[in-house]
């Protein structure tokens, strides 16, 4: 079988699973939502926790609720880490400098996952494990939480609640997240991902040294790909064979990548009582989607850059058992969902490759973005389309029988607005300092992309990067700490502002003059907004770096 | 606003502290456990010879001398401790020397024409750990092992089939040699 048709086979499984499980898994999920009763396990937790699962939020509430848990998430994760010496299972390794604690833990805590640290090097068992793995767990939750409470705005009316955050937190870590992450885990192991508790020091076959490293590898890989974290737990992320051992392990990776996001357009549907409506969230994510996955394997498996044409492959920064075929698809899905995962090295990606990393990222995640950023995300872009559409024929713009007024398109006006300011300052601020030529791992426009690369990533909220880039200095710690975190915070409160003047709001009726946004014509205007807007943002910084590369 | 915040966020400690219990160490000691009844395949696959740990099945180990199959260059010498690709970019002249350069020993080592010396013998990995090199990269090193160790060719390709692992249910990934396994076979077959 040639490299085409394994590779065209391998989309082809993954569309097919996806068509399988997406249907129950977004019908369940629209259930752990919507029930009234409490497991037994939940009643615990609240009761440990002090919460009341009956009371209702306002937005106000459910937005300092998720800001406050976040801020908690922050401080506790960097005391783990730099207090990690004095926790069992460390490795007899030190604690993380300040600096560098506080950019990892805003970066776990905002779903980011972006690392200026190697897994293996800097961190024991207890902290992976006890506190990043954790926090995967719960950003992925809060994810989910912010996208259902926006749910709620339009499916409630005249009402001042969003639902009880305490509350969509727990179901989703116990009801989602964590039966299905225990079921990843297994099967990655039976994949030959690791699952110890010690390294081995040996002395291998040619008489060198080398550690067989070990640690709860298994666990936090199924929660990273599934919560779209994306951290590793090695260095070399889900390129490392103990991550990400074989073609089977990487298809499962792939596919618990894009599980929830994509599950989650039929959960709107079935919220809304409007399954049509969540396919054409599904096809409009579709059709990014695909054309993102042509072009970046054209890219790849095309060998179209120097390198690649010098080697005759492009396999610098590959794995032999993925090859070019899976390594595009799984950088397509890392960053089409805000997971950042890795399976080869995006620096070395071919321009038109590692360009299609930094555009799905550009995109603003909702390609199919990450769990429940993916659908509030593109939900506000559709907010925008309906807009936009509204101004063409001169009437009032609604959306899922909500009026679009002045308040929800300025909260959608900040929302779309934040992350592009964040990328461009930051990478502004970043180019126009000294030392920054000195952190580029390498020269001419390609240095450029890996700082445009580090903000992208950081303020929405991927974590991949063009890896090349040396950021240990306060500078990009900082910077960028604080862009993952404003980058996730802003546009969360925002939402959540957005979903309390929806509910507030009784339903439009739909009339022969509302436009209907179900039907292919708006899944067009749609995808036609988000890549115009994109474009409009972006196209001066990506001129400067993969575009100038590529025509080079 | 600043006692809500704060309200809320001493609600979310609690609810932080409760769920690290469960999800930091009940749910990977779980995993573990399950782990457990599957051998040595959440182990790292540990290869033994005479006993003694010589390596992993997964992980990459340098080689060099006559008599070994190569692995793949990799970034970072086969540190376990520090996984790393290069991260060089597609069009850095140090990767395109690099590769010339790569060509040039590879060609000369192995007694070929420079242009038959395929990609990943040219590129490091994305791990710097791979454990796999490509089926034509290790047909390329068939004649010099098989001459270093006074092996039949023949006998050799034998034992490059017997590592190679093809594609995941015949499409998933790229078929690979494994190259500690091989040179394991090879230290069977024809003792140093």
């Amino acid at each position: 079988m040639g490299d085409h048709v394994a590779g065209l086979l391998q989309i082809a499984a993954l569309v097919l699973l996806l068509a399988l499980v997406h249907v129950p898994l977004g019908d369940h999920m629209a259930r752990v939502y919507t029930s009234t009763t409490h497991l037994r396990a939940e009643r615990a937790l609240y009761r440990l926790s002090g919460v009341d699962p009956r009371a209702e939020q306002s937005p106000k509430a459910y937005a300092l609720s998720v800001v406050g848990f976040s801020l908690v998430g922050v401080v506790v994760l960097m005391a783990i880490l730099m207090g990690q010496a004095h926790l069992p299972l460390s490795r007899e390794l030190d604690g993380m400098g300040w600096a560098m604690a506080f950019n990892t833990a805003a970066s776990f805590v905002a779903n980011t996952n972006w690392q200026s640290y190697g897994g293996e090097s800097t961190l024991g068992f207890a902290a992976q494990m006890g506190g990043l793995a954790v926090q995967n767990f719960l950003s992925a939750a809060v994810g989910m939480a912010v996208a259902v409470a926006l749910v709620r705005g339009f499916v409630r009316v005249r009402t001042g609640t969003l639902g009880n955050f305490w509350v969509d937190l727990t179901r989703g870590t116990v009801r989602i997240l964590l039966p299905i992450a225990l079921l990843g885990a297994v099967l990655l192991m039976a994949g030959g991902v690791v699952q110890t508790f010690s390294d081995t020091p040996m002395t291998t076959l040619a008489g060198h040294g080398q550690v067989l490293t070990g640690g709860p590898v298994a666990s936090q890989e199924a929660i990273k790909e599934l919560g779209t974290n994306g951290g590793g737990f090695f260095n070399a992320n889900s390129a490392h064979p103990f991550e990400n051992p074989s073609g089977h392990t990487n298809l499962l990776q792939v596919l618990l990548m894009l599980l929830i996001p994509v599950s989650l357009t039929r959960t709107l549907g079935t919220m809304l009582g409007n399954r049509r409506q969540g396919l054409a969230v599904l096809g409009a994510m579709g059709v990014l989607m695909a054309v993102s996955l042509a072009v970046m394997t054209a890219g790849e498996a095309g060998a179209r850059s120097q390198a690649a044409q010098a080697a005759g492959a492009a396999m610098e920064g590959k794995e032999t058992r993925f090859g070019e075929w899976a390594s595009a698809l799984f950088g397509m899905v890392s960053t089409g969902t805000s997971t950042g995962a890795v399976n080869a090295a995006h620096d070395s990606f071919t321009p038109v490759g590692g360009g299609g990393s930094l555009v799905n990222m550009m995109l603003g995640e909702i390609s199919p973005g990450g769990v429940g950023s993916g659908i509030y995300g593109i939900l506000v872009m559709a907010v925008v389309a309906v807009f936009v559409a509204g101004l063409m024929v001169g009437r009032t713009p609604e959306l899922l029988g909500k009026k679009i007024g002045a308040r929800q398109m300025t909260y959608v006006a900040l929302y779309t607005l934040t992350t592009p300011v964040l990328v461009l300052v930051g990478t502004g601020a970043a180019i126009a300092r000294d030392a920054t030529p000195e952190a580029m791992g390498n020269p001419g426009g390609h240095g450029f992309s890996e700082v445009l690369y580090a903000y992208t990533s950081a303020a929405n909220n991927n974590g991949s990067a063009f890896g090349g880039i040396t950021v240990t200095s306060d500078f990009f710690q900082i910077t960028l700490a604080l862009a993952m975190l404003l980058g996730r915070l802003v546009p969360i409160v925002l939402v959540l502002l957005l979903a309390g003047s929806l509910a507030e709001q009784g339903k439009v009726p739909a009339t022969a003059g509302t436009l209907p946004t179900h039907r292919p014509i708006f899944v067009g205007l749609l995808v036609g907004v988000i890549v115009i807007l994109t474009g409009l943002t972006y196209f001066p910084a990506l001129s400067l770096g993969p575009i100038a590369e590529a025509l080079a | 606003m600043l006692t809500d915040l704060s309200r809320q966020a001493l609600t979310g400690l609690r609810a932080l502290l409760v769920l690290t219990v469960v999800l930091g160490v009940g749910y990977p000691v779980l995993v573990w456990g399950v782990g457990q009844l599957l051998g040595d395949r959440a182990q790292g696959q540990p290869v033994r010879l005479d006993g003694e740990v010589v390596g992993s099945r997964l992980l990459g180990q340098h080689f060099e001398g006559e008599e070994w199959f190569r692995s793949r260059p990799s970034a970072n010498d086969h540190d376990s401790l520090a996984s790393a690709p290069s991260n060089l970019g597609p069009s850095n002249t140090d990767l395109l020397a690099l590769i010339a350069q790569r060509r040039t020993e590879v060609a000369a080592v192995e007694g070929v024409d420079a242009a038959d010396v395929p990609a990943d013998a040219l590129t490091a990995s994305g791990s710097g750990l791979d454990p796999h090199i490509s089926p034509a990269y290790a047909a390329l090193q068939v004649p010099r092992v098989a001459a270093a160790r006074d092996l039949d060719e023949s006998v050799v390709r034998a034992l490059v089939a017997d590592a190679t692992v093809g594609r995941g249910l015949g499409f998933l990934g790229e078929p690979g040699v494994n190259v500690l396994e091989l040179n394991l076979a090879l230290d069977r077959a024809a003792p140093r």
